[in-house]
């Protein structure tokens, strides 16, 4: 079953999955190992294994200093794809890796995926890797049956999401508002309108990120998109309170 | 090939939240390219505010210490603010006008495109905020102060190497959020499409300039050309002039900080000798794919430079074309040659130059002498040194300059804080 098939599956059970984020290696891969267990346990549908990159300029504080603090802590891309064999192994929910092209490009393109696939990966979320960029990629991610996560975002034009979803995997990750991750976005009727937009063009399940943080933002989400994104709001509880935190914030989302 | 590459460089690496902001800013370069008047307007604009264009300056002391070919000196320090920065920033400060925004933002390495770019901002009556790294915050505090007083605000960068690269990823959060309004005046020839092409559209001036002056005072064309190069926008600036020619040999010096077997340098492209790899590799990133300073995983390195301006990770991926294809050579100048060639060109010419201009002095110094009297050498001082008084004077250890330090913080000391 492909990603997407999956997602609509699990959708008919539930009125809006959910997606959570983590910087691998960010305190430590041990943390990564617990706070993982209780997401899954806790009932998260799916999860976003970040691979830190020195120069993550789509991200905001939060995970930019996360993504430093993995560095400086010696964490390898190596590493990463090891990590992320193991959780797939564990856990059955599907895992995705978010990261910059540049992991990819050093690494070798076809033989990162093909490691990902190797991995146990289901699909990857690149944000600096529009496709008029990323033939490449595309290519592999097509033979490889890994699904290339399309990004839409309140300034595309209708003709410009058609386009992306047709390069596209799994679900479209639609950025909720102008800006970086981290903050607060409000979901008001400009919200509403560009959701109905993304909609009309694409097939593929919905995903809303940036901005989310707590059970009032999800419930905002309820009927409008497939998947409710968690990105920073998890890496500030797990630096406040430690990873045990986790399982009642996630439960406590739906 | 795809727009924005040259050869295997550069590219438009960009999230899709600024796609359309992208399209808009592509067509409004097009259509200033295509307007004759549009050029004429940022040529007039450049003589009335800056002083264009800039002499070309016959060192004769110089010329005559190392004994061989004509030294010439492109004066891209007396523009409207000390250096070639201004020559790019007035332009898309024209572009800004066209696209009707009311809002920049720039990224500064040693401040000379920060203040540039306040300054620009003052004239047009435009919002302005510049990042810039903690670290060159510090070291080119005399800058901050007058973007500060030309209105901007300025945003210390706390995140990675506290340097350049950090105050370029710091802008496009910015950009990200706010392009509705506001427009990201990128200082170099770096970045993704169309800003190494615009940049360099602008800074061209230098290179059509300097062509004319050289066959004016010398008759003939220059053997070589030297420029330093950060993200290399004075040398994309002054080469282009000379693309054609074919006689004319290019030479782009990077820096070679504490010397490049140290690893403390941000010399990308200058292998250590001859036949060896350089230490940049291929890479993407900041929006372009160019030859970068980073490790094995693709993680950018530190880097090093006594000038902040030259302190950079990337490089144009224009030049890492020219540089593959021969075109252009490049060479590295040490922190400790280039205040050498800083003290020689004051005491011989009454001229100082930036820190970062006087590695492309240092190369030159250095080749002189390979050339017979008739030949000319062009040096392009892409800015003025003594913008850079508290680096330099702490990099020559001046005891003066100390003690006048000394006794200004004690008698600051003395005084309530205001």
């Amino acid at each position: 079953m492909t990603l997407a098939q999956e997602i609509k599956q699990a959708r008919q059970d539930r009125e809006i999955l959910l997606m959570t984020h983590l910087v691998l290696g960010y305190p430590s891969f041990e943390v990564n190992r617990e706070v993982i267990a209780r997401m899954v346990e806790a009932g998260v549908d799916i999860i976003e294994l970040q691979i830190p990159f020195s120069e993550p300029v789509a991200d905001g504080p939060v995970i930019l200093r996360a993504n430093q603090e993995a560095i400086d802590r010696g964490v390898k891309v190596r590493q990463c794809l090891e990590f992320a064999a193991e959780m797939t192994d564990r856990h059955r929910i599907p895992f995705l890796f978010m990261t910059y092209y540049n992991i990819l490009f050093k690494y070798g393109v076809e033989a990162f995926l093909q490691k990902s696939k190797e991995s146990g990966i289901r699909g990857l979320i690149i944000p600096d890797l529009p496709p008029e960029e990323g033939e490449e990629y595309l290519t592999a991610c097509r033979r490889l049956e890994l699904a290339p996560i399309q990004i839409f975002a309140p300034t595309s034009t209708e003709a410009r999401m058609k386009k992306l979803a047709g390069h596209g995997g799994g679900f479209i990750y639609c950025v909720a508002r102008r800006g970086v991750t981290g903050t607060q976005t409000s979901f008001d009727q400009d919200f509403d309108r560009y959701i109905d937009r993304c909609r009309r063009a694409t097939e593929f399940p919905l995903a809303v990120g940036f901005g989310i943080s707590n059970r009032r933002d999800v419930d905002l989400l309820r009927g409008k998109a497939d998947i409710a994104v968690i990105g920073s709001a998890t890496i500030r509880l797990v630096e406040a309170q430690g990873a045990a935190a986790v399982s009642e914030f996630i439960a406590g989302l739906r | 090939m795809k727009p924005g590459y040259y050869g295997n460089w550069g590219g438009a690496f960009v999230p899709e939240i600024l796609h359309e902001t992208f399209r808009q800013l592509n067509a409004v370069f097009a259509e200033a390219q295509a307007d004759p008047s549009f050029w004429q307007q940022y040529v007039d604009l450049m003589a009335s505010y800056s002083c264009r264009p800039t002499p070309l300056t016959l060192a004769e002391n110089l010329t005559r210490r190392f004994g061989g070919a004509q030294i010439y000196i492109k004066r891209e320090d007396l523009n409207h603010t000390g250096a070639h920065k201004a020559n790019n920033v007035m332009g898309q400060g024209l572009l800004v006008r066209r696209m009707g925004k009311t809002r920049v933002i720039a990224e500064t390495g040693a401040g000379q495109h920060g203040v540039a770019t306040a300054t620009m901002a003052a004239k047009f009556g435009l919002a302005c905020t510049i990042y810039m790294g903690e670290e060159d915050v510090q070291r080119q505090r005399p800058n901050v102060f007058w973007m500060e007083k030309l209105g901007a605000t300025v945003v210390p960068v706390t995140s990675g190497s506290r340097t350049l690269k950090d105050a370029i990823n710091e802008a496009f959060r910015d950009w990200v959020a706010n392009m509705d309004s506001t427009h990201y005046v990128m200082g170099t020839v770096c970045g993704p499409h169309p800003f190494p092409a615009m940049v360099a559209w602008f800074q061209k001036i230098i290179g059509e300039e300097t062509r004319r002056q050289i066959l004016a005072a010398h008759g003939r064309l220059p053997a070589r050309v030297y420029a330093c190069v950060g993200g290399g926008s004075n040398a994309m600036g002054i080469f282009q002039g000379f693309m054609a020619d074919e006689e004319v040999e290019l030479v782009g010096v990077e820096a070679g900080g504490k010397g490049l077997t140290t690893g403390q340098h941000a010399a990308r492209l200058t292998a250590e000798e001859a036949g060896n790899h350089p230490a940049g590799t291929p890479g993407v990133a900041q929006g372009y794919k160019t030859m970068f300073l980073q490790d094995s995983d693709g993680q950018m390195k530190d880097t090093h430079s006594v000038a902040a301006g030259l302190d950079y990770i990337g490089v144009s991926p224009m030049l890492a074309d020219l540089w593959e294809g021969g075109r252009v050579r490049m060479a590295a100048a040490t922190d400790a040659e280039v205040m050498e060639a800083l003290q020689l060109t004051m005491a011989s010419e009454g001229i100082i130059p930036a820190l970062e201009s006087a590695h492309a002095f240092v190369q030159a110094f250095r080749e002189a002498g390979e050339l017979p009297p008739e030949a000319a050498i062009v040096i392009n001082q892409s800015g003025r040194g003594d913008k850079d008084i508290f680096t330099i004077a702490h990099a020559f250890k001046d005891p003066s300059w100390q003690a006048f330090i000394r006794a200004k913080g004690e008698e600051y000391a003395k005084e309530p804080a205001s």
